[in-house]
């Protein structure tokens, strides 16, 4: 057993067990910094298999920005703990079922007539290797070149999210004293000048009342 | 040494956690969202081993969206879970029955 087989059985262990934590934790604070464990792991994982660009973006995307988010939202809520977690272990044997079937139907597959075992044999050339361009050179040029597009639409995605993301939960405060501009444009003459009519002679109202009103006042 | 079919055994296994996940935690849609993600973890591991052992680039850029689609995912999911609790108070999926007819 050489050293990245170790290294893979470490990583791994430490991912599996970090995923049942996540899904089985009491506090959803856990919850998260364990989903941060597991993120780590696979990041590590995806070093051995030599996909450095996408490890570090794990790290950087996921624990740096997605994570953080979800450590804000679970202790900006204020969650009632009890009721959440009442019957958790009720449907455990549905779940348990449907999670073998899974992993059956997914080892089936990799059992029946599944035969890639071998690692590319370019990465045993030694001499080539410091030729060959880094995994990040090799996956931009990818990315620039053959999914433009897609690269595109991706960063189209991410613009709607962050308008979603923002429309959702923008709050307009109810001391503020701001105006909308649209408003102020679209506001005609009938909605500030009001006409009255006054008569050119008006009735003086009469002279005993007053006094009487003064007394009230 | 390690074969294609350690990591597929590896994201067999996460992806089935997951699942599990997703029906123990059924009420708090906070720990649903994070087995979502590690679902979505599994897939990924799964294309990075495929795009390692066939010594094609493609896999990658496929975990590269992902990612950058799932980023997007869990950001308006989130911002909709803040709206709710601020509705509701709450985060239980069974109270959430307003669509029903």
């Amino acid at each position: 057993m050489d050293a990245q087989t170790g290294l893979f059985y470490a990583f791994a262990a430490v991912l599996l067990v970090a995923a049942f934590k996540v899904i089985t934790a009491r506090n959803p604070v856990h919850a998260a910094l364990y989903l941060v464990l597991a993120f780590f792991q696979a990041s590590a994982l995806w070093i051995l298999l030599k996909a450095e660009f996408l490890a570090i973006t794990l790290v950087l995307v996921y624990v740096g920005a997605v994570m953080v988010l979800f450590l804000f939202v679970v202790m900006m809520l204020d969650i009632n703990l009890d009721g959440v977690r009442k019957g958790f272990w009720q449907h455990f044997p549905l779940a348990a079922a449907a999670g073998t079937l899974i992993a059956l139907e997914m080892s089936a597959v990799l059992m029946g007539g599944f035969r890639l075992g071998e690692p590319p044999k370019a990465a045993a050339v030694v001499g080539q290797a410091v030729v060959e361009l880094s995994n990040t050179k090799e996956l931009g040029k990818l990315l620039y070149s053959q999914y433009l597009y897609p690269l595109e639409v991706a960063a189209v995605i991410l613009l709607v999210a962050i308008i979603a993301a923002i429309a959702l939960t923008l709050r307009e405060r109810k001391d503020s004293k701001h105006i909308d501009p649209a408003d102020q444009i679209r506001v005609k003459r009938a909605d500030r000048v009001r006409l009255v009519k006054v008569n050119p002679t008006m009735a003086a109202p009469l002279p005993q009342d007053a006094p009487d009103e003064e007394k009230k006042a | 040494m390690i074969t294609l079919g350690h990591f597929l055994a590896l994201g067999a296994m996460l992806f089935a956690m997951s699942v599990i996940g997703i029906f123990l935690n059924r009420k708090n849609l906070i720990v649903l969202l994070m087995a979502i993600e590690l679902m979505l973890l599994a897939v990924n591991m799964n294309f990075v081993a495929f795009s390692y052992y066939l010594n094609d680039m493609a896999g990658q850029v496929f975990v590269f969206f992902i990612l950058t689609v799932a980023a997007a995912e869990s950001a308006i999911g989130l911002a909709i879970l803040v709206l709710l609790f601020r509705n509701k108070s709450s985060i239980n999926v069974d109270e959430l029955n307003t669509l029903k007819g």
